[in-house]
């Protein structure tokens, strides 16, 4: 059960219109494995989220999370695909104009028949996992960026779904947030057995977090690199992963 | 658990012992749909039981999410009000994860709301200090916004004409089909109303000095005014609000430009240049509009414009186009201070571009009002 891959995407084509970003993309996700997807910017990672999590249409291929296609489903059926998936969006995403509790309340009070009051200790509890329970009753504007990013997470957890995918979860942080980040994405796979998708650049957070690694690159359009992320850096040959992997690490190391 | 794949369920049992003991058995799934069921009824039990000691025994429970959890939570609570103790006991390894992330030592309650008579008390007085602000930032922005103009009218080298022709464009020559159509079809409407009146005392030929007078004088620089206002003005201030948002009118300030000179008047001499031009193709368009209407009563097209010519004066012209400078100002000072003015969240630009058409239309029908008594005073 555990080998069976929970996401699986075939020769999945993206672009807009005419222009083909990523062409023939093959690879799985396995049940509880914390994926990264690497590459510079502009090199289409974003976009192969955005196809992931179902926001765009692919050109052509297919997509599978848990079974079921995400490309071709549709009414019930693509509602429940949406169950399995929570994403937390780059920014946070999380609704301006009401507070952190309601934005995680939302999606239980839409989709479950719990009362009131089970809504908002599940809500609190959500909270509590991201370490945000104190900030359960303030709105968005007030949380600093690093908190921000917890309660999007947070809210991606309310319907306690099998796969998180994370859009750039430490951009922007510092590397103590960020390192906390890392920590709490490390936490709920352990102790939820969560599959996690996570588009980064971030390095430190990469070799914290990650157990495999795929990059795409812009120019061939493709997958160049698929393995564990120490392995990327110490035995890659393609020059784009050394690249990617060595001069940043020589800055790191500096 | 082969025998428990088939259940959907959950079941509780509450069973008292002796000496304020109460166990309480959870069987089943303790799933969100499962949970919703047994939530109500077990909690109000348990409420109504108080027992000093709870053994809940979850042993059998054979799938639990954050809901299950979250009822086991909502157990504990209600042993802590009544003073009560808990047991939660066999729960599942597997579950116990789940509980170890997701435990509540408490709950955080919502900041203390305060009542329906200070809440009403601390608004008026919000209201009242928003008000105060409002009127010294309109009265400072005027000022600024004069000073500057006086500036640009002295050397003209200072104003950004390109953004200013762009604007020029975007408020008025995009908005000509528009404005044809209004005027169009106000004067369609206002000739055909009258018409009912007039015809009874013979008077058709009348509908000409009426609509003439009235499209002239008050409705043409109107509607022209509330068409820039509706379109531009909020236009102005959503734009100014997205770059407020988008801290470019930070970057601007800090890299020596001013906004108000850079943003602010290429917009409001766009704006005054265009609306009086704009106020005169709508009344054209009003008086073909009128111009249909007779012709449906053969009346002659040479007649028309006689009877237009005598009726209106030179004054009237003037008169209502000297309105449409102060309308086009109004508009555009208003729509790029709410802008300026925006402040942070996601509602924060649609609120500046509402409030900017809002406070337009009432300065511009405010401003009709005084220059009916001014007109009225001075004969025109």
């Amino acid at each position: 059960m555990a080998d069976q891959p929970i996401i699986q995407v075939k020769g999945l084509t993206v672009g807009y219109d005419s222009t083909v970003i990523l062409r023939d993309i093959n690879f799985d996700v396995r049940e509880g494995e914390v994926l990264a997807i690497l590459g510079g910017s502009g090199s289409g990672k974003s976009t192969l989220l955005k196809h992931m999590i179902g926001l765009k249409k692919p050109l052509s291929g297919s997509i599978l999370i848990d079974g079921t296609d995400i490309v071709t489903a549709q009414g019930q059926q693509w509602l429940d695909v949406l169950r399995k998936i929570g994403v937390a969006y780059q920014s946070g995403a999380l609704f301006g104009s009401m507070t952190i509790l309601s934005n995680i309340a939302l999606v239980l009070e839409e989709f479950t028949d719990l009362p009131r009051e089970a809504i908002e200790v599940i809500a609190q509890m959500k909270l509590k996992a991201v370490g945000l329970q104190a900030a359960a009753y303030k709105m968005p504007s007030e949380l600093s960026g690093g908190m921000r990013k917890r309660a999007a997470i947070a809210r991606a957890l309310a319907l306690d779904p099998k796969i998180l995918f994370l859009d750039e979860p430490s951009a922007g942080l510092d590397p103590i947030t960020s390192a906390q980040l890392d920590e709490l994405v490390l936490e709920l796979s352990r102790n939820l057995g969560l599959t996690f998708v996570i588009v980064t650049h971030e390095l430190p957070s990469i070799f914290a977090v990650a157990d495999r690694a795929i990059m795409v690159d812009r120019e061939s359009k493709t997958i160049v690199a698929d393995g564990r992320p120490k392995d990327l850096r110490d035995r890659s040959e393609h020059p784009l992963v050394r690249q990617f992997f060595h001069r940043r690490l020589e800055k790191v190391d500096a | 658990m082969g025998v428990m794949e088939g259940t959907k369920q959950a079941t509780y049992r509450l069973e008292t012992g002796g000496d304020g003991q109460a166990t309480l058995i959870l069987t089943g799934r303790l799933d969100r749909d499962s949970v919703a069921s047994v939530w109500r009824q077990s909690t109000r039990e348990l409420r109504e039981l108080r027992p000093k000691e709870l053994v809940a025994q979850v042993g059998d429970v054979v799938y639990c999410d954050a809901a299950g959890i979250s009822l086991l939570m909502e157990y504990r609570r209600i042993q802590e009000d009544n003073q009560g103790r808990i047991v939660i006991r066999d729960l599942r390894p597997q579950f116990q994860q789940l509980m170890a992330l997701f435990e509540l030592d408490h709950m955080v309650s919502p900041p203390k709301s305060l009542g329906p008579v200070g809440t009403a008390i601390h608004n008026i007085g919000q209201w009242a200090a928003e008000l105060y602000c409002d009127f010294t930032a309109q009265v400072g922005f005027t000022g600024e916004i004069g000073v500057k103009l006086l500036k640009t009218i002295l050397r003209p080298a200072g104003l950004r004409k390109r953004d200013t022709f762009l604007m020029a464009e975007k408020a008025g020559v995009n908005a000509m089909g528009i404005t044809a159509l209004l005027g169009f079809l106000i004067g369609l409407i206002l000739a055909f109303q009258s018409a009912a009146a007039m015809e009874a005392f013979g008077a058709e030929i009348f509908v000409a000095d009426l609509v003439a007078i009235a499209l002239f004088r008050e409705l043409g620089p109107l509607i022209t005014a509330l068409v820039l206002a509706s379109r531009s003005g909020s236009a102005f201030a959503a734009e100014l609000g997205t770059m407020k948002v988008n801290e470019e009118i930070d970057a601007l300030t800090t890299m020596g430009l001013d906004p108000v000179q850079f943003l602010v008047l290429p917009r409001l001499i766009a704006a005054v240049c265009m609306l009086p031009l704009l106020t005169m193709f709508n009344l054209l368009f009003g008086l073909i509009g009128c111009g249909v209407v007779m012709a449906t009563w053969d009346v002659p097209v040479s007649t028309y414009i006689e009877r237009i010519r005598d009726a209106v004066t030179l004054g009237d012209v003037f008169g209502g186009l000297a309105k449409t400078f102060v309308f086009a100002t109004l508009i555009a000072g208003i729509g790029c201070l709410r802008g300026l003015q925006t402040g942070t969240g996601p509602s924060a630009v649609g609120d500046s571009a509402t409030r900017a058409v809002v406070s337009g239309i009432i300065a511009i029908v405010v401003a009709d009002g005084v220059f009916a008594v001014v007109y009225y005073f001075l004969g025109i």
